[in-house]
């Protein structure tokens, strides 16, 4: 499956476990990227079930409404990769479990909607992980403006995303799995610059 | 002197704290995660953690949308 894979990327990235929280527009496309890398295992967390208004921009179909979001994506993950590892929690997250949710992960992708879930996320993940990255999206809602998408990074943080616009703008696909893409991205080279698992 | 988000430079005080950052930047926004020299302040900790000189201080903003 992976031939066409960078050379190297596959061994090393076989053997990590990234974590996502959060598995809506972010989440769910990101977790698509990561498996078709060739990331080896994932622990998959949100209480959500899937809704019309999902599809939009969510890597969901149809035949999905109404099941749980962690199920229904392990289900098409799987259909990509039948060998990917998946750790599944149908579950609320909170700052108190951030740390034994995740315990396994190399790195986490933070995929939530609210900006206030963000913030407790990112520093619950740091006060129990300092040395393990976290991946988060920040501002991108509305279409266009494709150059206004940036990464930066402050120690083991990278954040993707404008930084600014706000989902009452409105979201859209296209925008959405920009930062998607950014934060699969950026999380397969922080991987590979590690060597995969801790 | 400190560098707040890699781009603007603060004259820097004894005692200086992230809050006093922030209101010098005038940064308004409620949701925020800031790190000074890359790692993570705690939103408890803003009145409280001070800022050493020469350090580098990053804001990022966190808007709704996933």
């Amino acid at each position: 499956m992976f031939s066409r894979n960078v050379p190297g990327m596959t061994a090393v990235l076989s053997r990590a476990t990234v974590g996502v929280a959060g598995c809506g527009g972010l989440g769910s496309n990101a977790a698509m990227l990561l498996v078709r890398a060739g990331v080896g295992h994932l622990v998959l967390v949100d209480f959500d079930r899937v809704e019309l208004s999902n599809l939009n921009r969510q890597f969901f179909f149809q035949s999905d409404l109404g099941k749980p979001k962690v199920i229904a994506l392990a289900e098409h993950l799987r259909e990509i990769n039948p060998a990917v590892n998946l750790t599944v929690h149908e579950m609320k997250l909170s700052r108190e479990t951030v740390a034994g949710t995740f315990a396994s992960c190399d790195l986490l992708i933070e995929a939530f909607d609210r900006a206030e879930a963000k913030e407790w996320l990112i520093e619950a993940w740091c006060a129990a992980y300092p040395d393990r990255p976290i991946v988060c999206a920040s501002g991108l809602a509305g279409y266009g403006k494709s150059g206004a998408m940036q990464v930066r990074r402050a120690g083991n943080i990278v954040m993707v995303g404008d930084g600014a616009s706000d989902m009452i703008e409105g979201l859209c696909a296209a925008r959405v799995m920009i930062a998607a893409a950014l934060e699969a991205n950026e999380a397969i080279a922080l991987l590979m610059a590690k060597g995969g698992a801790r | 002197m400190i560098v707040v988000n890699n781009r603007d430079k603060l004259d820097w005080k004894e005692g200086m704290t992230v809050r006093d950052v922030l209101t010098a930047m005038n940064y308004t926004y409620k949701l925020i995660t800031v790190t000074v020299n890359g790692t993570l302040v705690p939103k408890e900790q803003y009145d409280t953690f001070t800022i050493p000189d020469g350090a580098q201080v990053t804001v990022f903003h966190l808007s709704h949308g996933g």
